[in-house]
């Protein structure tokens, strides 16, 4: 088992910082998500700690090695792919073994660990076949067990199930999950699906333009949003913003939007007491409950009905902005309608509107 | 190396905000002249120098005298640049009766070369067009054929295409050469542009034949302004093949329109007279010019010609 | 069409009809009438003119009777495998160390590529001048001190057809690295990166990985290659004339001069069909796998 330390990396290309000043700590066995939207620098810092990338800057530990400066295969990793990235001339066999072949170990821990890998993902009987004659989630095991055979402390997973249809996706998501507790190695996880972060993450990492903007488990990343983009990314159907500012209503603080009044007493975190500043509220929709109109509710017009199946997603009009609410469905609300809103404002989170951080 | 394990122990111990520790820091250090850089640029550097000897053997050979070439060697820079050679090469050197030099050929080769270049696109563009947009019964049989025949060696044709142009009074001609390489162009430049016009948006397409354009209309108001690229490389590509062509210039025309090959080959193969080596080569480098600025101007898009020619259908 | 009534089958799609007379005019009067008619007379008493006094296969009979075409044959198969076999390798080796994220990529590629935009005329010539004995090469090595050094294969009937080998590789390779270029770009980017975590070393992934997958390339190269040197004829003439004496004659050349020189039509015609059936050969097995292969897989 091995830790994964990384001290002020950076990673440029000419004149374009990839990776700005990047530190991070992961402890071992533990199952980080790099998550963030394309171009954000999640696979380039996979593959810095791969050693398939050279860094401009900065330090790699590997169980405690500094390993910056050694090649891919003395780092003590696997790595499985997007592309899964199989050899189409091999049979599954010769794709398992080709790099311990390599490594001139004896035939019989070949087969052995063969053997081994090929039980712990369910591939025995395809052993003898082309990748070509193996489904994408087949394929995508053969890959995983490529990287399980070389016996190593650290898995780096590049969007592994990014080319695989919904429905295989989490059936491949639990599985993966299984192969964590099962082997407790250390994994590094690249991704741009929220859910498989959210599912399969002990921490995620939550990256923009080349920097980690929150590193957290996945309950805090959900729930207290370091700042405005992670709030924003995470959360599908996506937290509503509503602009306003802070006042005082009766000695609590609250926020006031248009001529509406939200009572922030209970928040999750400091609210500043700075009268009058400028922010953002932020709500999830399964944060906020729809009552009668005049019920002492927060008046709303309902805009449109979203059912979804399971629940149902309301589009409603407050204040002049737009909120969303998460409720049952059949609740026979219809456009145009008023209707009273509750907020719960330990769920709530507020934002400075200038630096776009939680208070 | 020191020992890593101990000295993370002690600065994370003495400090919780994450630093820098000894050892290797940074990009890995890379020796500009490390032995396998020295392999690689050394053995592309020689092969350069191998397939860069002959330009340069032509080019001092022309601007030498022919005294300096029976006493030297060929590969040493002219002593003493003189371009009589190409004076004489291009206006003097003698094919059978003319003298009047390689110029003549050049004519006839321009005067080849733009309505064949302007005809061979302006079929195979259409065709193509018509091909990947307005596809109609046998037209695959058709087009097979045609990619099938751009194998077969053109010896199989020649003598029936020289009865079928006798026939129609052009043998002999440039008409009648130029006809010829429409027709040779046709399989590779209609798999061009073919393919080209299949790659754009069918939508766009049925879009156009919804606002009641036909088919000509669209060629000329959305297909052609939006396939510039393609006939730059169907350009290209007929520019250096024509230029470059000897076989149909020699079997299809008369000495006196004989394209700059030809005409080439017939100087500097000739038996009379003192071989002139510094005119010869000047010739040669003169028929060579006009692919060689094409393909110098050109750079990625004659590669992507060549590719276009490569693919199958 | 607004009196409502249907246009008839022959008239729908009309201009692209037209628009394809001239591809359906060289497909069938071109490339299979012309084809056709010069089988079928190659198996006629032709001579000056073409008539159709069939003599069955006396012409074949007589063709490889002949020594001048025996020896095309044999330059044609000598020059066919070498040429083949070198310009894969070499071609394949420029394309490799150009796929190293080099410097001056761009450079080198176009100076490997050049010759390919020359004609075969031009070629022919340089090579005739720079393989002279008198001032070339051989020329110069002696100069160097080393009197006995020969090496003079434009003038020795025996190696003729390797001073050809040499200019047609000097022209045809660049075409090659740019096809094998190609091939190597399109593989996949994480191939490598997987072979590099597993730490195989890189001769090793070109020759158990990269060539394996690129199957595909090698075959279409192998394909274009075989059938340009079937017509190899511009070089021939250029350099060599055919000589010393007939030494470096090939196919494409003894039908030229059998045809428009020697007016022995009929021999000129066999000997063309060869060509063709030598295309065949080639093209077929090829065809079958690239094309009859992928509708049953």
């Amino acid at each position: 088992m091995a830790t994964i330390e990384i001290r002020d990396l950076r990673l440029s290309f000419g004149a374009l910082d990839v990776l700005k000043q990047l530190n991070l700590d992961i402890a071992e066995g533990e199952f980080i998500v790099l998550l963030g939207p394309s171009g954000c620098g999640k696979s380039t810092l996979l593959n810095c700690i791969a050693g398939l990338l050279d860094v401009s800057d900065g330090q790699i530990h590997i169980g405690g090695r500094n390993v910056t400066w050694e090649e891919p295969k003395d780092r003590g990793i696997g790595m499985v792919f997007q592309s899964y990235a199989l050899y189409p001339q091999m049979s599954v066999r010769g794709n398992l073994s080709f790099g311990l072949k390599n490594q001139r170990l004896p035939k019989a821990e070949i087969e052995q660990r063969i053997a081994r890998a090929a039980k712990v993902l369910q591939i025995e009987p395809l052993l003898d076949r082309r990748p070509a004659a193996l489904s994408g989630g087949q394929r995508q095991r053969v890959a995983i067990g490529r990287a399980l055979v070389r016996d190593v402390d650290v898995f780096l997973f590049d969007e592994p199930l990014s080319n695989l249809d919904a429905k295989l996706r989490s059936e491949l998501r639990v599985e993966i999950k299984r192969l964590h507790q099962q082997l407790e190695n250390t994994m590094v996880y690249v991704t741009h699906d929220q859910i498989e972060a959210l599912t399969l993450a002990d921490r995620i990492a939550v990256m923009r333009g080349g920097v980690i903007q929150q590193l957290a488990d996945p309950a805090t990343i959900y729930n207290k949003p370091t700042n405005l983009f992670v709030a924003g990314f995470i959360g599908s159907p996506s937290m509503s913003f509503l602009d306003g500012h802070i006042t005082s209503a009766g000695g609590a603080p609250a926020f006031r939007t248009g001529d509406l009044t939200v009572p922030l007493a209970g928040y999750d975190g400091a609210v500043p007491a700075a009268d009058g500043r400028a922010v953002i509220l932020g709500v999830r929709p399964e944060h906020v409950t729809i009552g009668p109109d005049g019920a002492g509710g927060l008046p709303a017009t309902v805009d449109i009905d979203e059912p979804m199946g399971s629940d149902s997603l309301v589009w409603m009009q407050f204040a002049g902005q737009t909120l969303s609410a998460r409720t049952a469905p059949g609740h026979g609300l219809a456009a145009g309608q008023q209707v009273g809103l509750g907020f719960d404002p330990t769920r709530a989170s507020l934002f400075d509107r200038d630096s776009e951080q939680r208070f | 190396m020191a020992n890593p394990q101990i000295l993370a122990s002690t600065v994370v111990g003495a400090d919780a905000v994450a630093g820098r520790l000894d050892g290797p820091t940074g990009p890995r250090p890379r020796r500009a002249l490390s032995r396998r850089n020295v392999i690689l640029y050394g053995t592309l550097i020689v092969i350069a120098l191998y397939y860069l000897l002959p330009l340069y053997v032509m080019v001092v050979t022309s601007l030498k005298g022919m005294p300096e070439i029976r006493l030297g060697n060929i590969f040493s820079p002219p002593v003493e640049v003189t371009f009589q050679p190409w004076v004489k090469a291009w206006s003097e050197a003698c094919t059978g009766l003319n003298c009047d030099g390689l110029s003549r050929g050049f004519w006839n080769s321009v005067r080849i070369l733009i309505p064949s270049v302007v005809l061979s696109i302006a079929i195979a563009s259409v065709n193509g067009y018509a091909l990947a947009n307005w596809r109609f019964k046998g037209a695959d049989v058709f087009f097979t054929i045609l990619i099938i025949g751009a194998f077969i060696p053109y010896q199989v044709m020649i003598y029936p295409i020289v009865i079928l142009l006798r026939e129609i009074g052009l043998y002999g001609s440039l008409t009648g050469l130029v006809i010829v390489h429409s027709i040779f162009g046709m399989p590779i430049l209609t798999l061009l542009f073919r393919n080209y016009f299949t790659s754009v948006p069918e939508e766009l397409f049925k879009a156009a034949r919804v606002d009641g354009a036909g088919f000509w209309g669209i060629y000329f108001r959305i297909m052609l302004p939006m396939s510039l690229p393609i006939f730059v490389v169907a350009i290209i590509l007929q520019v250096t093949g024509i230029w470059n062509d000897f076989l149909f210039g020699v079997v299809y025309t008369r000495p006196d329109v004989y394209p700059m090959t030809v005409q080439l080959n017939n100087i500097v193969n000739s038996v009379q007279g003192v071989k002139e080596y510094n005119v010869n080569m000047a010739a040669t480098i003169l028929t060579g010019l006009v692919p060689l600025v094409v393909y110098f101007f050109s750079g990625k898009l004659f590669v992507r010609g060549i590719a276009a020619g490569a693919v199958k259908g | 069409m607004s009196n409502g009534k249907r246009p008839t089958q022959l008239f729908r799609n009309l201009s692209a009809k037209i628009a394809a007379i001239p591809m359906i005019l060289t497909a069938v009067v071109v490339f299979v009438g012309c084809s056709v008619w010069t089988v079928v007379y190659s198996f006629t008493d032709s001579k000056l003119l073409p008539r159709t006094n069939f003599v069955g296969l006396d012409q074949y009979e007589r063709l490889w009777g002949t020594r001048r075409w025996l020896i095309s044959i044999e330059n044609l198969a000598i020059y066919g495998v070498l040429s083949l076999v070198f310009s894969l390798l070499i071609g394949f080796l420029l394309a490799a160390l150009l796929d190293q994220k080099i410097r001056f990529e761009d450079t080198f590629r176009t100076i490997f590529l050049y010759p390919f935009a020359l004609s075969f005329i031009v070629t022919g010539l340089v090579w005739q001048w720079i393989l002279n004995p008198d001032f070339g090469v051989q020329n110069i090595v002696r100069g160097l001190g080393w009197d006995s050094f020969t090496f003079d294969p434009l003038y020795d009937s025996s190696i003729v057809i390797y001073g050809v080998l040499i200019a047609g590789l000097w022209q045809g390779t660049g075409l090659v690295m740019c096809l094998m270029l190609a091939g190597l770009r399109g593989i996949d980017e994480d191939i490598w990166k997987a072979t590099r975590v597993e730490g195989i070393p890189m001769w090793k992934t070109y020759l158990f990985v990269v060539i394996p997958m690129m199957r595909p390339v090698f075959i279409t190269t192998l394909v274009i290659i075989a059938t340009g040197i079937v017509k190899l004829y511009d070089l021939i003439v250029a350099q060599t004339g055919g000589g010393p004496g007939i030494a470096s004659e090939v196919p494409a050349k003894y039908v030229y001069d059998l045809m428009f020189q020697a007016q022995n039509l009929g021999q000129g015609f066999a000997a063309s069909t060869m060509m063709l059936v030598t295309v065949v050969i080639i093209v077929i097995p090829w065809a079958y796998l690239e094309f009859g292969g992928r509708k049953h897989g």
